[in-house]
């Protein structure tokens, strides 16, 4: 592993304690903490046009990570969780509207709601897996998105269903600004959930069923109650986000949760990296930017005669869909271990410079 | 009891079914040869439906030209298609590959949807008259030249993987690859051709639907329903895949027929596939002709 050989000199563990640490020096957990103060001071220095980007990164990251430890670490495949999302920000909603219970504490209990459907959905991953999975979570995609708009008393049909803003001990946040915060609070709370979960005996178990199923088996994990709890841990993450979408947006649709997300989803923790938390930031990050960086690039280009034809301003949402397909392709092409590989070998790189080798 | 409007339902489901047949039959034939998941199939038949169209309205070719040239497009796109994208995918694992036939549909679909544009275009009119009376029901004639059309892929087919020597190296392929191998047969090609013919026989598929429903992304949803197919009837097996596509497409349209005659539901229609789907995977995941894996430690 290029991550071993990047420890500082004379850096040795003695306990197994010390190997599972979540930040591997003190250096770098430093350097996690400033950054989560420098993220945190975004809403002042720049516009609220990064800020609402911030807020997309946020509740797609904490999505994107469910389902990064569904597929990376475990092993399953699955083509729905965009509909997972949406069951979230649907049910956060629901519970909102129909209970009364504080927007704060609705949001986790649709992310347990979704978890146990995320359950019924993952019965069929006791008895299947890879590509059959592949096909019944694709199976789940569609059933779900019919019920979003068939199931009036849970979504509001085609009119959708209002969601309230959050309050927090009576101070109401509608704006950006507030919400960015509750955003950030979400994704480092979720994001070291995840991390520690790997650390314990059934984030092994998850990686051990990856590895070699059989063999795992053998040493006595027990393969259905994992594939069932990874599917619920997963769906459990694409409901939080969810509910946050819902919640920030002020309104859920029953449109927008359709087949391109859960493939966006994918293509976040494929580019990000599978199997890698840090990744799944990193992946993101890349998805939501690339439709914004590709238009201000359009715009840049405009002086240019080609580039302000009808042709490329009308066709400007299809060569962004292109881009997101074609960055799936080239990056499992030439790099299958996605962005998260990446950082490492430019670290590995600048840490031994000038003598490479 | 409507039954008139039943038995046309059947009928129809009957016709689309077994176009349902052949496009489940070419992703069967990729699976089979090359062990790969193609989630873009929907997007060949939306490829070849355009592209035909390009060739018949855009340059104003007679139809039998416009065709060849099409079948020769779909061919060579299937060939370069699998040298460029799946040929390096070889030996990577699942979620890679199936990722890479996911990431290739988005992108067919909106640069289709880019240069052709999102509304349904019509093919200029190929047959004199537009239904005959059959049975006393009124029949579209694209309907009826569809269905010979999928019956006459069908057979051709069975001839390839029977008697031709292509068709008998793929199948040694699909047997094994080392044996194959040694025995002199081209991997290569084989895994080349088997695109270029699925991508050809989609292409067809398109362009006949294309005449009866007209030309719009809406295709490539085909290429979804073909899942329920396959499962059904077993994802290596050829048999199954026909026998799967006619099923589903008569479920189809008796879920069309309880549902405008007793539930009213609305689109009971479109879904009722991928319940099947989920069901036979909980109860017989290799479906009803399929292999069924066996794995040794």
């Amino acid at each position: 592993m290029a991550g071993f050989s990047l420890r500082p000199c004379g850096d040795f563990r003695t306990t197994y304690r010390q190997d599972t640490r979540i930040f591997d020096t003190t250096y770098i957990r430093n350097a996690a903490i400033l950054g989560i103060f420098a993220v945190a001071m975004i809403p002042f220095v720049l516009d609220g046009y990064y800020v609402n980007l911030f807020i997309q990164i946020s509740y797609f990251a904490i999505a994107a990570l469910g389902l990064n430890i569904l597929v990376g670490f475990t092993g399953q495949i699955s083509l729905g969780h965009a509909a997972f999302f949406g069951f979230g920000a649907f049910a956060s909603a629901w519970i909102n509207n129909t209970t009364g219970i504080p927007v704060l504490l609705s949001i986790p209990l649709a992310g347990l709601m979704t978890a146990a459907v995320g359950m019924l959905f993952g019965l069929p991953a006791a008895r299947i897996k890879g590509l059959y999975l592949a096909i019944a979570t694709l199976a789940a995609q569609f059933i779900l998105e019919d019920f979003f708009a068939r199931a009036e008393w849970f979504t509001g049909g085609s009119y959708g269903a209002a969601a309230n803003p959050i309050n927090v001990f009576g101070y109401e946040i509608y704006d950006d600004f507030s919400f960015f915060y509750v955003a950030l609070f979400f994704l480092v709370v979720m994001y070291l959930l995840g991390t520690n979960l790997m650390r314990t005996r059934d984030g092994r178990a998850f990686v051990a069923v990856r590895d070699h199923y059989l063999s795992a088996e053998i040493m006595g994990i027990n393969l259905t109650k994992y594939r069932l709890m990874s599917f619920a841990i997963s769906s459990f993450y694409a409901g939080v986000g969810g509910a946050m979408y819902g919640h920030y947006l002020g309104f859920v649709s029953a449109e927008g949760f359709t087949i391109l997300l859960s493939i966006q989803f994918l293509g976040m923790i494929i580019i990000g990296g599978l199997g890698s938390v840090k990744g799944t930031l990193m992946g993101t990050v890349f998805m939501v930017l690339l439709p914004e960086v590709m238009e201000s690039g359009v715009s840049a280009l405009s002086i240019f005669e080609w580039a302000s034809s009808t042709a490329v301003i009308d066709g400007l949402a299809y060569i962004k869909e292109m881009a997101i397909g074609l960055a799936i392709i080239l990056f499992l092409i030439f790099e299958p271990d996605g962005l998260a590989h990446r950082w490492q070998q430019i670290r590995a790189y600048w840490k031994l410079y000038p003598f490479s080798y | 009891m409507n039954f008139e409007l039943l038995f046309q339902l059947l009928l129809n489901g009957l016709i689309v079914g077994t176009l349902y047949g052949v496009v489940a039959m070419c992703f069967v034939l990729i699976y089979k040869s090359t062990q790969i998941v193609n989630f873009a199939q929907g997007e060949f038949l939306l490829i070849g439906a355009w592209v035909c169209y390009a060739f018949l309205v855009e340059m104003q070719m007679p139809f039998w030209l416009g065709f060849l040239f099409t079948l020769l497009f779909m061919m060579a796109f299937g060939v370069v298609l699998q040298m460029v994208v799946l040929r390096p995918m070889i030996g990577e694992p699942i979620i890679s590959v199936i990722m890479v036939t996911i990431g290739l549909s988005i992108f067919f679909q909106a640069a289709t949807k880019w240069i052709f544009g999102a509304t349904t275009a019509t093919y200029p009119q190929v047959f004199e008259t537009r239904s005959v009376n059959l049975l006393g029901m009124q029949i579209e004639t694209a309907y009826i030249m569809s269905f010979v059309i999928s019956l006459f892929i069908m057979a051709g087919f069975y001839w390839f993987f029977k008697y031709s020597k292509l068709g008998l190296a793929m199948r040694a392929t699909a047997f094994d690859q080392q044996v194959a191998q040694s025995l002199g047969i081209s991997v290569k090609t084989v895994f080349a051709m088997s695109w270029a013919i699925s991508a050809l026989v989609s292409g067809v598929a398109g362009i006949v639907i294309g005449m009866v429903n007209g030309v719009s992304s809406a295709l490539s949803v085909i290429g979804i329903k073909v899942f329920p197919a396959v499962i059904l009837g077993g994802l290596d097996s050829i048999v199954g895949a026909i026998v799967g596509g006619v099923i589903i497409g008569l479920l189809e349209n008796t879920a069309e027929f309880v549902d405008g005659q007793y539930l009213h539901w609305g689109n009971l229609f479109s879904i009722a596939p991928f319940y099947v789907l989920i069901i036979i995977l909980c109860i017989k995941p290799y479906g009803l002709f399929g292999t069924k894996d066996i794995e040794r430690i």
